[in-house]
């Protein structure tokens, strides 16, 4: 009986079904593709040995998507969507390399000046720079959203359009391509064998987590999404809360920005971040967050990221080409879509629940 | 068909399980054809459960349904409709943004070249609100018209339900005036002429010994009895409900006159000519610590309006309200909640409960409004403060973390009560409290409010039941179209009362 109520709590844990999707394309892996988990030690002239295999492109390629899926738990949870995440991508890798570019200002340009490893601004102010690219973008959708009552959905894709266009003003409308290898770091870097970004997912992930469940912001969050007239009849600044998941979810974009153009050494307005939003929702949607808002649990958007990601690199490692890996990608959506409809509810409450709750009366 | 037996249906030792709670134990219900069947009994007494069984929207754990004597399973909403049993529910469940004539004929609207032939539907709907004695703009959205023309339209929804052979009612009358509440029994008794078999929830017993032919009792999940009205007293019936006699109740009126005495004769509150277009018309009012006032009228009359003038849920266009001396200057609810004034609103499922939250949030939620987004009460001051209420408001529920929405509506009122009781309020608005409430938990709130009156805070009662009114209140403000038309000490008679809230009706009648 104990046993029973045990499983049950597991079965029940937001995190039971995105962990399990996620152990069933591992042990697809291992039975097709055993070599899939292989890691081995390469050694780095710039960065020291570190750990290499398909496992960590996992973490270290899926990053910047993980660290969107942390902002967009919130934004979902207060009711609301962000279509706008892509675009903020691009605003922020477009930032980060062209403050980077050590032409600026000369009006000589040789191609000399462009590919030396310098930078026009300090690495500091760049960082900061991108976090308050994000922080507008969020405030600008959360005042929309919040303040001037538009829909979410509708007011975020005037950014997720316009915000494509800001990206390519401000490179010049050019890929833009950097040289200076401290901005590298990033996306390409480790820390004791692992890659760099895996540390800034951690560190994020803390600081939200700190930030919603070390506080009441969580508990408000997940008022306002689940009854906002009620929230706001209890005193609760609702338009405050709405406001904040945004911006949160604005920073979240700009830091996947940056390492973004990190990892890739140069920034495209038109293409950084494609889809990235689509992604984001779906990573959380699996982690169980209703898209009409109340309860989240970040952690579970990001396995939700990480099981996108195993999938993608799953796919590529099985040599379907690039462009075939949206349609695949449509197989997964069309999963989780199923599995998440009251159709598959009602289908493994039969399954489970039932002889569940009789094993539950029989004491 | 062979000969009908009385008997339309049988149900037999119906059990229910919920997660953590058992919601019936082995209950036995018989309906006759042509009868109006009341199903009474506390809250969590397990009436909606057992309509929501023989519903379809639930399946009984054990137990067997008979439909014309034949065993059945109910298999969906969708199947009992088809099966000829049509439901009106607690609270409206219509799509607001439809228009009147859309809710009541949705899903089976007259269709002309495969699309919808909106004059023919909205003729039909007209049709349909006439034989209840309704006229109005069918094509109007449903948003728009007040609860107790929604609930008509519920009711009317279910009664297109044309081969509806068992109409349930739970709680119907809960938003209705006394004249649409008779409208809808003469509704009631014209069905039952027809045959129709009618199941009636409601905890207004007056209404039950006004329509019922026989009553089922249920408490705590188990049967208690099924009674030919005409048998059973009054006082029978409420003790057969909460189990104890109603001593309490005579009680009441003797607490009411000794906390009179502490009634401060400073103002706590004071409005003065507070008005909003369209909701309000100039009113001064003035609110003494450990004083109940009740507010009277109809629906409609500027009650609600009233109260949420106060709260700073709107903002007057004109007037001023002074709290302790303090003149109010910003009109928010956590403004309010500064100055020490709480609000349980009257639409508790859209305004109230926060239905996917635990116990334990809903009622710290004010709270932690009030100490802001950083000030994060631990866990264990949390559980503190909800076991705390739980205990002083007798809140049924299997534990503080329930989500709030699996709670029945009187055990979530007491959670909304308790969200402002924690926030230690010097006024108390309380709009509609008892709505939907079943006897024995009326009679607490009532009990509470006059303890809360002796303790100096000063209540706010707004209330459509007059006795319940008259019952706790130390002053009484009538209101009718928007403007308070008289103010009476507590020991008034119902009749003088009433003639009051009715004045403009007799004078254009």
């Amino acid at each position: 009986m104990k046993q029973m109520s045990f499983l049950r709590r597991i079965r029940d844990s937001r995190l039971f079904w995105p962990l399990m999707a996620w152990f069933i394309i591992l042990l697809f892996n291992a039975i097709v593709k055993p070599s899939f988990f292989k890691l081995s030690i390469m050694p780095d002239p710039v960065y020291g040995n570190h750990l290499y295999g398909n496992l960590i492109d996992i973490f270290n390629n899926g990053a910047p998507l993980i660290l969107v899926s942390i902002g967009m738990t919130l934004v979902i949870a207060t009711g609301g969507i962000d279509l706008s995440v892509g675009a903020v991508i691009a605003i922020s890798a477009a930032m980060g390399t062209v403050l980077i570019n050590p032409a600026l200002g000369q009006k000589l340009i040789s191609n000399e000046i462009l590919t030396r490893n310098a930078t026009n601004t300090p690495l500091p102010l760049i960082i900061l720079a991108d976090l308050a690219a994000g922080t507008l973008c969020g405030l600008w959708n959360g005042l929309l959203v919040s303040r001037a009552r538009i829909q979410p959905m509708v007011a975020t894709l005037i950014l997720m359009v316009a915000g494509r266009g800001i990206a390519q003003l401000i490179t010049g409308g050019q890929i833009m391509t950097i040289y200076y290898t401290p901005y590298f770091w990033f996306g390409n870097g480790y820390i004791l064998g692992l890659p760099v970004s895996i540390y800034i997912v951690a560190l994020v992930f803390i600081l939200v987590w700190l930030l919603v469940r070390k506080t009441a912001i969580g508990l408000f969050i997940e008022s306002v999404g689940t009854n906002a007239r009620s929230t706001y009849y209890s005193g609760i600044n609702e338009q405050n809360v709405t406001l904040l998941a945004y911006v949160v979810c604005g920073i979240c974009g700009a830091i996947a920005g940056l390492i973004f153009s990190s990892y890739v050494h140069s920034a495209d307005g038109n293409n950084n971040g494609m889809y990235y939003e689509l992604d984001a929702i779906l990573a959380v949607v699996m982690g169980g967050t209703l898209m009409t808002g109340g309860r989240f649990s970040i952690f579970a958007s990001i396995i939700g990221a990480v099981v996108i990601w195993t999938f993608t690199v799953t796919v590529y490692s099985l040599g379907v080409p690039a462009n075939a890996l949206l349609a695949a990608k449509a197989v997964l959506v069309l999963v989780v879509i199923l599995l998440y409809s009251d159709f598959a509810r009602r289908l493994r409450y039969q399954l489970f629940e039932r002889r569940g709750s009789h094993h539950g009366t029989a004491n | 068909m062979a000969e009908l037996s009385k008997e339309i249906v049988i149900m037999k030792g119906i059990d229910k399980y919920y997660p953590g709670v058992q919601a019936l134990a082995n209950v036995d219900f018989t309906l006759n054809r042509g009868e109006v069947h009341a199903l009474v009994g506390e809250n969590g007494a397990g009436k909606s459960t057992l309509i929501k069984v023989l519903t379809g929207v639930d399946q009984p754990d054990a137990g067997t349904i008979m439909l014309n004597q034949q065993k059945i399973n109910i298999r969906s909403p969708q199947h009992a409709q088809a099966l000829g049993i049509s439901t009106v529910y607690q609270e409206v469940n219509l799509c607001s943004n439809l228009s009147v004539a859309e809710n009541i004929l949705i899903g089976r609207e007259p269709m002309k070249w495969g699309s919808i032939d909106r004059k023919a539907m909205n003729a039909r709907a007209k049709e349909i609100l006439q034989k209840l004695d309704v006229d109005l703009d069918v094509t109007q959205t449903l948003g728009s018209c007040s609860v107790a023309i929604q609930q008509m339209a519920a009711i009317a929804r279910a009664l297109e339900i044309s081969s509806a052979k068992i109409l349930i009612l739970d709680e119907p009358t809960s938003s209705l005036d006394t004249h649409e509440t008779e409208q809808l029994f003469s509704v009631i008794r014209k069905l039952k002429s027809d045959g129709v078999a009618i199941i009636f929830i409601t905890h207004f017993l007056n209404q039950v010994y006004e329509v019922a032919d026989r009553i089922t009792v249920l408490r705590n999940g188990a049967l208690v009895g099924t009674y030919e009205t005409a048998k059973l007293s009054r006082l029978e019936l409420i003790m057969k409900m909460i189990g104890r006699s109603l001593t309490e109740l005579e009680d009441m009126s003797k607490l009411k006159q000794e906390s009179s005495q502490h009634i401060k004769s400073e103002a706590l509150l004071e409005a003065k000519g507070i008005r909003r277009a369209n909701a309000l018309e100039p009113l001064d009012l003035e609110l003494h610590g450990g004083e109940v006032v009740g507010l009277a009228g109809l629906l409609g009359s500027g009650r609600t309006e009233t109260a949420q003038l106060l709260f700073g849920i709107d903002k007057p266009d004109e007037g001023s309200i002074v709290i302790e001396g303090q003149p109010v200057n910003k009109y928010s609810p956590l403004n309010s909640i500064a100055h020490g004034v709480a609000l349980c609103p009257e639409d508790r499922k859209d305004a109230g409960i926060v239905g996917e939250l635990t116990v334990r949030e809903n009622i710290i939620l004010a709270i932690q409004a009030s100490l802001g987004w950083f000030k994060y009460l631990t866990t264990r001051e949390q559980y503190e403060v909800a076991d705390k209420y739980i205990k002083l408001l007798n809140i049924v529920t299997p534990s503080p973390d329930q989500p709030v929405k699996n709670l029945s509506g009187g055990n979530q009122q007491k959670v909304i009560l308790a969200r402002w009781l924690a926030t230690n309020p010097k006024l108390l608005i309380m709009d509609e409290p008892t709505r939907g409430i079943d006897v024995g938990t009326k009679a607490e709130i009532q009990k509470l409010v006059i303890s809360l009156a002796e303790e100096g805070k000063s209540c706010l009662f707004i209330s459509s039941e007059l006795e319940e009114v008259l019952r706790t209140s130390h002053r009484i403000i009538v209101m009718r179209d928007r403007k308070k038309v008289a103010e009476f000490s507590g020991d008034v008679t119902e009749n003088e009362v009433m003639h009051t809230i009715a004045g403009s009706l007799t004078e254009t009648a």
